[in-house]
């Protein structure tokens, strides 16, 4: 055996201290595939050691959670005996380096979590986030992201129903690419991980084990240089057609009552997957690693252990019921194998070819994983830009064309025709509105399920931008109509190892847990990914928040679009003008300053909350909440939907640039029949909501007195434009 | 009416084909295996849409030398209805029911959306449901949907009235704007000789109500099924 030496440890990317720590509990020097196994479970990928301490401060719980953080995928109970189960995760290091398998397998992996806890995946969606438009490899980084995302996808035959994308020149050198996949299942079949059951058969499905995508983990756990791309083979390959017989199966075994634990191979592959169910049962577990079905010859115990390898599960059965699983295994054409048993030793134990390979205790290597308080910094936060400040533009008209055809509003239907968003057939409300909405298979109601951050906002001011991202996700789904449930994080930051980015990470936490608190919007599941950084250049802080409501009545459903000649605008919510970080800035004024909007979270839920109850009586014809570009933005969104104009006039102080343009928060356009104003202002004054009466639907323009009168088909042209012209570059078909 | 959906390994529109079968027949259809070397007794056979096999070789290759496929081509000789639909027409294709074949789309990517197309051809049975030359919405979504034939194929279809759907704008012009795949003579769908096979690339078991933005695929099974029946 080897001699383990201080380059080695090194190359496996753990400090002294963490080697010291393993000599500690080891009792002796590790041989290659401990080090290997010691080296990922403490990679920050899977163990959390910069984000636990501040992970923990999340509020994970409500009457209606079933299954907080911790598990493969959060669980919620949506009534009827039924269970939404969802959760979001990052695949950003390997879709930089190749992106449409980086991608794929991106979501392949988290559709993995959410049919290992037993439920069907009924909708994906993703976050995106590309280097500035005019960065020689955004187009290529684009294409290549899309493609993969929908080549896996599609084939599943799982709708990919909306997300978003952002362009920041941050994300150059580290693109960011989050995947998130609800399923549905039985409430009172759900799936858990912890191994029972001693002497019972574990038991390896799937696709068999190859070299591919070897330190994967501890790859996504480090920085980038420029060397980065040679770094190509850690990528893994994703076959999605595997993947949909894995689903197939472990639906059909799931339905008896065989399974004891089950567990997908993620990141870390075997190695993560057998410690957390050992680990989480409080058992231990022996592997003869000869019986790993093997796409190679000559496959090392290390290689074997630490492969990454897509589309494989493990799974505890009961005992006897082996030869019904291989049953079902085999008709879907899928290898199966029982590779070992449950013990009491509370060790991993593995052989090969007779011998033991790795001996080593379950409980002190998985939960004595390093657990660091990382030093941290508070952001120094930028002054309020108040609208005096920001000079009012020659022509509104022109400030809205040029807003609607910038990088963050232009329409995203390049992206999202490349994903079958129909399939299944219960995509109630498709990509380009403020939640996607999916009926709930044969059912009246629906999820609404939305992702969002703004990462500029984080950036000026991380708790406020933690809170803003939450709220946005909240107001997306309160927009629908549904009712929110809980949210998924997937936390995109650079090095914690700097003060500075450990405070961006831990104000965007503080802002997230009092939105989440107030809103009653817990995170029930999660993903941090840390070291996104390119040549010592951190991203902007990028907390990316999965939503899901639910909607119990597809009847009271709204969408955005405007819908009849004679209905009138309202809007919810007070506009203040503070222009820090909006797009009017940047794009306009070639300024990304100030401070980010208020988000006072007390308005918040309660607009949101009267909006829902409005919609729920039936009273609201269309609702769309205020975001990037404001509210002039908003009503150009709406127009476009509906291919009808408004005219709109606005009271107010502020000088319209800043009334349109400003991103103020808490706030909605809705539409009504005029008969019924009088009720729906009745009830806002009884709740004491800012509520505003600004125009009247009809016609071919949308029509501000005093600021602007615009077709919505030169809207349109330029809010569809921009994307395809991009993407027609040469260079980036 | 008995109807039997066959499923392969991949097939992904099987659920959505039965659903709007169902909706139609008042009956579940059967859920046919493709190991299956038999054939239930039925009125009418859907092929649904999907990635069989993960269409690694070629399209509907491989699952067009499945067992139950030897069945299928055998009954559509003989006259059974056979509508099949996406990676299901590609299947019928490669399995030598319908004539021509279906390439990479011309813009190289996956599309998702709804399309308008013009009901070309006369053929009671499958489009009798449509006024002639009425324009009706179904929903694409594929990667190899650019129907090609060579030149003698192609005026055989045109001639015999062998084109069923073809890609138009709402108000029926067949334009290149229109064609969302580069498909020849913006062809979406076609018969076989004999007119009870229909291959389509468009997706009718996607519009079977209003909240999935459009009924006339239900209006499609509607008649199909009323006209077996």
């Amino acid at each position: 055996m080897s001699e383990i030496s201080k380059e080695i440890v090194a190359e496996h990317g753990l400090t002294e201290g963490e080697y010291g720590e393993v000599l500690t509990i080891l009792g002796r020097a590790p041989n290659l595939t401990e080090l290997g196994i010691f080296s990922v479970m403490w990679s920050e990928h899977c163990s959390y050691k910069s984000s636990k301490k501040w992970l923990k401060t999340l509020p994970t719980e409500a009457p209606w959670v079933i299954c907080g953080p911790g598990e493969n995928a959060g669980v919620i109970d949506i009534g009827d005996g039924q269970a939404a189960i969802f959760k979001m995760e990052s695949h950003n290091h390997p879709s930089f380096i190749e992106p449409y398998q980086g991608a794929a397998t991106g979501v392949g992996g988290i559709m993995r979590d959410v049919f290992t806890m037993g439920a069907r995946p009924i909708a994906n969606m993703n976050a995106l986030r590309f280097g500035r438009p005019d960065h020689p490899k955004t187009g290529h980084l684009l294409a290549g992201v899309v493609s993969g995302i929908g080549g896996y996808g599609n084939c599943m035959g799982v709708p990919t129903v909306g997300g978003e994308t952002n362009f920041h020149a941050s994300y150059d050198g580290n693109i960011l690419v989050n995947a998130m996949t609800v399923g549905l299942a039985e409430a009172d079949n759900i799936f858990y991980s912890a191994a029972a059951g001693i002497g019972n058969p574990v038991v390896y499905v799937g696709s068999k084990t190859g070299r591919d995508g070897i330190h994967g983990a501890t790859m996504a756990s480090a920085q980038f240089d420029d060397d980065s791309e040679e770094k190509r083979p850690t990528v893994q390959v994703g076959d999605p057609f595997t993947e949909k017989l894995l689903l197939e199966a472990c639906l059909e075994l799931m339905a008896t009552d065989a399974i004891v634990a089950i567990q997908d191979m993620g990141a870390a592959g075997l190695t993560s997957s057998s410690f957390e169910m050992a680990d989480k049962g409080g058992v231990g577990i022996e592997l003869n690693l000869d019986l790993v079905p093997m796409r190679e010859e000559g496959m090392t115990p290390y290689e074997i252990m630490l492969s990454e390898s897509q589309e494989r599960m493990l799974m505890v059965l009961k005992p006897g019921r082996e030869e019904e699983a291989r049953r079902i295994f085999t008709k879907w054409e899928l290898d199966f194998s029982v590779i070992g048993k449950v013990t009491d030793s509370g060790r991993m134990v593995l052989t090969m070819h007779g011998k033991t390979v790795a001996d080593l205790p379950v409980a002190p290597l998985a939960d004595a994983a390093p657990e660091y308080d990382r030093p941290w910094q508070k952001t120094r936060l930028s002054p309020v830009i108040r609208a005096e400040d920001v000079a009012a533009p020659a022509d509104l008209g022109e400030v809205l064309l040029k807003l609607m055809g910038s990088s963050e509003i232009a329409s995203r239907k390049w992206i999202w025709e490349q994903y079958d968003h129909m399939v299944m057939g219960d995509t109630i409300q498709r990509p380009g509105g403020d939640a996607a909405v999916v009926r709930i298979h044969g059912t009246g109601k629906a999820l609404a399920i939305t992702t969002d951050c703004t990462p500029r906002y984080c950036y000026a001011d991380p708790e406020t931008g933690g809170a803003q991202a939450v709220a946005e996700a909240w107001r997306n789904i309160t927009a629908t109509g549904a009712q929110p449930l809980a949210i998924t994080d997937c936390m995109n930051f650079g090095n914690p190892e700097r003060p500075e980015i450990m405070g961006q990470f831990v104000g965007c936490i503080d802002g997230m847990r009092d939105a989440c608190t107030v809103l009653d919007f817990p995170v029930v599941s999660g993903n941090v990914s840390l070291y996104n950084e390119t040549n010592g250049t951190g991203i902007h802080p990028t907390p990316a928040i999965g939503g899901v409501g639910l909607l119990s009545n597809l009847d009271r459903m709204t969408t955005l679009a405007f819908k009849e000649a004679g209905d009138i605008v309202l809007l919810i919510g007070t506009l203040t003008g503070e222009m820090g970080q909006s797009i009017y800035l940047r794009e306009i004024e070639g300024r990304e300053e100030g401070a980010p909007p208020r988000v006072d979270l007390a308005a918040e839920r309660l607009h949101g909350d009267y909006l829902r109850e409005m919609i729920g009586k039936g009273l609201i014809t269309a609702a769309h909440d205020l975001s990037d570009g404001g509210l002039g933005v908003a009503l150009a969104e709406m127009a476009i939907a509906g291919n009808i104009g408004a005219d709109i006039k606005l009271e107010t102080e502020l000088p319209l640039h800043a009334a349109l343009f400003a991103e103020d928060q808490g706030c909605y356009l809705a539409t009504i029949r005029p008969e019924n104003i009088e009720m729906v202002r009745g009830f806002a004054l009884a709740d004491d909501i800012p509520l505003h009466i600004i125009g009247t639907i009809g016609h071919t323009e949308l029509k501000i007195t005093g600021a602007l009168t615009i077709s919505v088909d030169s809207l349109r042209q330029v809010h569809a434009g921009w994307l395809p012209r991009l993407m027609t570059r040469p260079g980036n078909e | 009416m008995k109807a039997a959906v066959i499923v392969f390994p991949g097939s992904n529109c099987d659920r959505d084909l039965k659903v709007a079968l169902a909706q139609s027949m008042g009956r579940d259809p059967d859920m046919v295996w493709h190991g299956d070397s038999e054939l239930p007794d039925t009125d009418l056979i859907a092929i649904p849409g999907g990635f069989s096999y993960g269409d690694y070789l070629r399209c509907g290759a491989m699952a067009a030398n499945s067992p139950i496929m030897r069945e299928v081509v055998r009954k559509a000789e003989a006259g059974t209805p056979v509508v099949a639909i996406c990676n299901g027409f590609q299947i019928a294709m490669e399995a030598g029911i319908l004539p021509g074949a279906l390439l990479r789309n011309a813009n190289q990517k996956f599309v998702c959306h709804d399309v308008d197309l013009l009901v070309t051809a006369e053929n009671e049975r499958f489009v009798g449901g449509y006024e002639q030359s009425q324009v009706v919405r179904f929903a694409v979504a594929h990667h190899d949907g650019n129907f090609y034939a060579d030149a003698e194929t192609l005026k055989e279809l045109e001639g015999e009235g062998q084109v069923a759907f073809k890609y138009a704008t709402a108000s029926g012009e067949v334009t290149a704007e229109a064609n969302p795949n580069g498909s020849m003579n913006n062809i979406a769908g076609i018969y076989n000789k004999a007119g009870n096979v229909l291959g389509l690339m468009p997706h009718p078991e996607r519009m079977i109500s209003e909240m999935l933005t459009g009924t006339d695929g239900k209006t499609f099974f509607d008649h199909l099924v009323h006209s077996i029946v």
